[in-house]
Formats: C-alpha cells, sequence, structure tokens
C-alpha cells in the first residue's frame, strides 16, 4: 500500500496527464522510491491505484534499465562506462571498486552500503569518466578522487 | 561568435527568471504572440531552421504538416532524451537556460496552436528535473504558462515527464509510446506523429536545442537569422567534444564549422601532443573517421558527403592509443543493450556482432570474422524497424571500412594489438 502522502503525490502526477495509463511511469518512480525496489507489493500498489494489469505495470517497468527489479543498497552508484567515459579510463575505476568496496556491476556490496549499476552515457562525457552517486552529479573521476566521493556516503 | 544558445549561462544564477528577463528574455514571446502563428511558422521557413536532435528535418516542414491536421488539442513534446553516447549539448540548456527552452516551446505551441506540451527528459539528468519544474513553476505564477498568456488569449500548458533510462526513446515514437505508459518501442509510420501522435492527436516532437533557436529566431527575423552557417543549414549549433583533446566541452559555433577546426582550433589540438588516430563526428551512430577526413564542414547537408553525419554534433576523439576494436566492441554492447527487441535484424544482429568483436578483442578471433561482421551488418542496414539498428550496423560497417588492418592484426595475432 502507498502512504497517504505518496497517493497524493500521484494524484498530482495524475493531473499532467489526459488519462491514467500516461501516469505509470512517474508512479512506478514513487513505487520505486517507497518500496526501495519493485517488489511484488510494489507493482501490486501500482496496478490497484492506476487501475492497469499488473502483468502491464511488470512489463513496461522491466523494458527501462533505471527501474530496480531488486533491493538496492543503501547508495546507488551508477557508472558510465560508455566510449568517452572507456577511454579516459573507467574500466579501472569498476576495477578499484571491486577492490575496495567488494561490489560487482549488477550487485551490492556485501555490507549493504553501496550498488552499482553500469551506465550507458550519462552526458557528462566532456568531463569523462563520470559517474551519479543517488541523484548527485560527480566527474573528471580517478581512483583517488572516487574514494574520497564515496567516503562522504555512508 | 556572440553565443545565443548558451548565452548568460556563466551567470551562477542564469536558471532564474529575473536574471534570465534581465538578459532580455521573454521578450520573444511578446513578439511571437502578437503573430499569426502562420507567420511564426513563415518565420521559422526563411530561418532554414532544421531539428538538431541528428536528423535534420526542416522543422517549419514538420510544423506545417501538423498545423494542417484539423484535429485538437495538438501536442508539442521536446525531446530531452539526450542518450547519444558522447552527446552532452542539451544538458548546458536544461541546467542552466531552462527558461530558454521553455520561451521557445510557447512559441511553438503558438504557431502549432498545440495548448500541452511536454519536455520528455532522461531519467539521467535528475538535477534538471529539478531545475526544469521550477522554471516552469515562475512561468506559470508569471503567466506566461497556463490559460490566457499575457492577455493573449492563448493556452499553453508544459509539464515535464522523465523517461527511466531506454535510448531507444530519444526515437520520436518510441517517445511517444514512452509517455503514453508503454515500453518504448518505435511504431510503424506511416501514420507520422503530426497526423497521430500522442493520445491520437497531432503531436510535434522537436529536440531541445532546436527548440531553444526560436526565441532569437523571433527577435531578429529568419533572414538576419540565416546568416549564420552555411545556406543549406543555418544557425548556431552546440558541438560537444569529449575524449582526447586539450579541451574538451560543449562550444557554440555557426553549423558548417570544419570538424578539424574543432578539434585543433577550438579544443586545443590532440591531449599531450599525441596523434590522432580516429574521429566519432557526430555521437557513436555516426561513422568513424580517420585523421584524413578531418577537413569536412560539420553540418547536415555536408557531412554525408564527406561519408559521415552531423548527427548530435558529438564529437568524439581519439588518440593513438585507443583500440578501435575496443571501442566498436562497447559501441555494440551499448546497442545490443538498447534494442528495443522489436524487430528481429536488430535484435540478433546487435548481439552477433558484440559477440564477434568481444572475442575478436579477447584473442579468440577467427578467420573470417570480419567477412561475416560485413554480412551481419548488410542484413540488418534499411531492413530495421527505426535508426538504431541502422546506426549499429553502420558502425561496424566503417570501423572495418577505414581500419580493417587492426581488426586483422587482432585475429592473427590471438590478443589486442594496441594495448597487449
Amino acid at each position: 500500500m502507498f502512504s497517504s502522502a505518496a497517493k497524493q503525490e500521484i494524484e498530482d502526477i495524475r493531473t499532467k496527464y489526459p488519462n491514467a495509463r500516461a501516469a505509470l511511469l512517474p508512479t512506478i518512480y514513487v513505487a520505486q522510491r517507497e518500496f526501495g525496489w519493485l517488489s511484488s507489493e510494489a507493482y501490486d500498489a501500482v496496478a490497484d491505484l492506476l487501475n492497469v494489469p499488473k502483468a502491464t505495470v511488470r512489463g513496461v517497468a522491466t523494458f527501462y534499465a533505471m527501474y530496480k527489479q531488486k533491493p538496492m543498497g543503501r547508495h546507488l552508484i551508477q557508472l558510465c562506462t560508455n566510449v568517452s567515459c572507456m577511454i579516459l579510463g573507467a574500466e579501472r575505476l569498476v576495477d578499484f571498486l571491486k577492490i575496495t568496496y567488494g561490489v560487482e556491476p549488477g550487485g551490492v556490496s556485501p555490507d549493504g552500503r553501496f550498488s552499482l549499476v553500469i551506465m550507458e552515457c550519462i552526458g557528462a562525457c566532456g568531463t569523462a569518466p563520470a559517474m551519479l552517486v543517488n541523484d548527485d552529479f560527480h566527474d573528471n573521476l580517478t581512483e583517488k578522487k572516487l574514494q574520497e566521493i564515496l567516503e562522504k556516503y555512508t | 561568435m556572440e553565443t545565443i544558445l548558451l548565452k548568460n549561462i556563466q551567470n551562477p544564477n542564469s536558471a532564474d527568471i529575473a536574471e534570465y528577463k534581465k538578459a532580455g528574455g521573454y521578450a520573444s514571446i511578446r513578439k511571437a504572440l502578437g503573430m499569426e502563428p502562420q507567420q511564426v511558422i513563415d518565420e521559422v521557413k526563411k530561418a532554414g531552421l532544421r531539428g538538431r536532435g541528428g536528423a535534420g528535418f526542416p522543422v517549419a516542414m514538420k510544423w506545417t504538416f501538423a498545423s494542417a491536421d484539423p484535429k485538437f488539442p495538438k501536442y508539442l513534446l521536446c525531446n530531452a532524451d539526450e542518450g547519444e553516447p558522447g552527446t552532452f549539448k542539451d544538458r548546458p540548456i536544461l541546467e542552466k537556460n531552462p527558461h530558454l527552452l521553455i520561451e521557445g516551446m510557447i512559441i511553438s505551441g503558438h504557431a502549432l496552436k498545440a495548448e500541452y506540451g511536454y519536455i520528455y527528459l532522461r531519467g539521467e539528468y535528475p538535477a534538471a528535473k529539478h531545475i526544469l519544474n521550477a522554471a516552469i513553476q515562475q512561468a506559470y505564477d508569471t503567466n506566461l504558462l497556463g490559460e490566457n498568456i499575457l492577455g493573449k488569449g492563448i493556452t499553453f500548458h508544459l509539464a515535464v515527464h522523465q523517461g527511466a533510462g531506454a535510448y531507444i526513446c530519444g526515437e520520436e515514437t518510441a517517445l511517444i509510446e514512452s509517455l503514453e505508459g508503454d515500453k518504448g518501442q518505435p511504431r510503424i509510420k506511416p501514420p507520422f506523429p503530426v497526423n497521430v501522435g500522442v493520445f491520437s492527436k497531432p503531436t510535434v516532437v522537436n529536440n531541445v536545442e532546436t527548440l531553444s533557436n526560436l526565441p532569437y529566431i523571433i527577435e531578429v527575423g529568419g533572414e538576419t537569422y540565416a546568416k549564420i552557417g552555411t545556406p543549406d543549414c543555418p544557425g548556431p549549433k552546440i558541438f560537444c567534444i569529449s575524449g582526447h583533446v586539450e579541451k574538451p566541452g560543449i562550444y557554440e559555433l555557426p553549423m558548417g564549422t570544419k570538424l578539424r577546426d574543432i578539434i585543433y582550433t577550438h579544443c586545443g589540438g590532440i591531449k599531450g601532443g599525441k596523434k590522432l588516430k580516429a574521429v566519432i563526428p557526430g555521437g557513436i551512430s555516426t561513422p568513424v573517421l580517420p585523421p584524413d577526413k578531418i577537413d569536412c564542414p560539420m553540418d547536415f547537408v555536408n557531412m554525408p558527403k564527406h561519408g559521415s553525419m552531423l548527427g548530435s554534433g558529438a564529437v568524439i576523439v581519439m588518440d593513438e592509443s585507443v583500440c578501435l576494436v575496443k571501442v566498436c566492441h562497447r559501441a555494440l554492447k551499448f546497442f545490443e543493450h538498447e534494442s528495443c527487441g522489436k524487430c528481429t535484424p536488430c535484435r540478433e544482429g546487435t548481439g552477433w556482432l558484440r559477440a564477434i568483436l568481444g572475442r575478436i578483442e579477447n584473442g579468440e578471433g577467427m578467420e573470417g570474422d570480419i567477412d561475416t561482421m560485413l554480412a551481419v551488418s548488410a542484413n540488418m542496414l534499411g531492413k530495421t524497424f527505426c535508426p538504431l539498428g541502422d546506426g549499429a550496423a553502420s558502425v561496424v560497417q566503417n570501423f572495418i571500412k577505414h581500419f580493417r588492418p587492426e581488426f586483422e592484426e587482432h585475429i592473427r595475432a590471438k590478443k589486442c594489438v594496441v594495448n597487449g
């Protein structure tokens, strides 16, 4: 079940569109935030609230890379390894995250602190390599800088 | 050159409506709302404005089709799903100059008699979402959005719709599917969105940078605007340069600026004085160019004559240390990941090309692999539902066309011959 605040938020979102179905993507975002990830309970809540079949909600959600199909760590690292980042050392950063925090692409660190998702370009190519930690952009990354930044996310 | 699209972005408060107005912003809206919709379209036609998303389609023509359709309401969608790898040109507008985009959208909305607009913003730009929402609220608060705008009897509503990490949603019919709450899989055309678009209504989809040109076109008039750039492709263009140059970043330059000048004059040449090996001139989907092919004017009309495309104007510069098999492999990994799965040549082709490139890079390539990749590419090109499959096929074809010996050496040596 959604909290009453979340229900209100979804009701506000709903007014931006001519029908409830169009509010599906933003509603899935709210569900993801409220439930932490898209659990079966989260899918039920979205399907009930928008009156869209659960199979449809699941089908739509699994199409998009940014909807989370499993529980996440406390902080989400979204690191780009596409060409502009790759040629400036992004792969070394992936290795560094594995060695230093024990987190692999698509996985969670053993202490539950970080999730790592490899991204397909986050639009920071001029200051590559780059990543998002939660909603924060960080760029011009080196191993040292990466560690300094991540130490702030406890 | 005086900047038009990136005007004022050094101002730390440039996203605020007061600062935007102080710099002359929202003056064009008063002028445009005093004009008949057709007059606005005529000015854009005189300006020769082409869509900046990658295809370079004449904007006035798209608008005319949508305008001629008798169905209402009409929708204006801003494509802010900037996902083409190497591209970061729309982000500064979205984050630093949101009111320029909003003003452009109000002008377009008036020209199209559209009452509703959405900005389809990629999920990877969370900061831009907050900035745009704040800017939209400021515009509503000052009667620049909503009903009876500035007392002129015109209605235009605007909202941000956040994508969720799917490159394919940059394709306009996939974008529409996604806005309607579905998987972002492209639709068959016709019907075109200008007639049957979002919610089955006439819909225009324009890129962020395209729409941001409108306030200036209205301010100075189409004829004056058309003096910037090249005759077939007028206007300013934001180029975004990444990779091995001394000064990567965003540069607003006239359309038709030569690729060599962008790299060597504006970006200070190759980083550390190294040798240039290859350039991808317009985002990952555009054909790669070798160093002797960079004397090309960067616009939609001239680039195809020089063997590539302008695309999004995203220049990726690679020096001699880069393994091009690896780059090509990474590009195909991207296309495989982003293929929507709807049509077979793209879904299967991207996967097979990625697999073959992977084994070549890992020293397990086989004789005949290059010809197999060319055969797979030929079976994709022109046979896919949307341009994603074409892009993937042509990336492989062009890497092989210009750098075949490097692929052959990898296969022969059974290892990466560039980085060991």
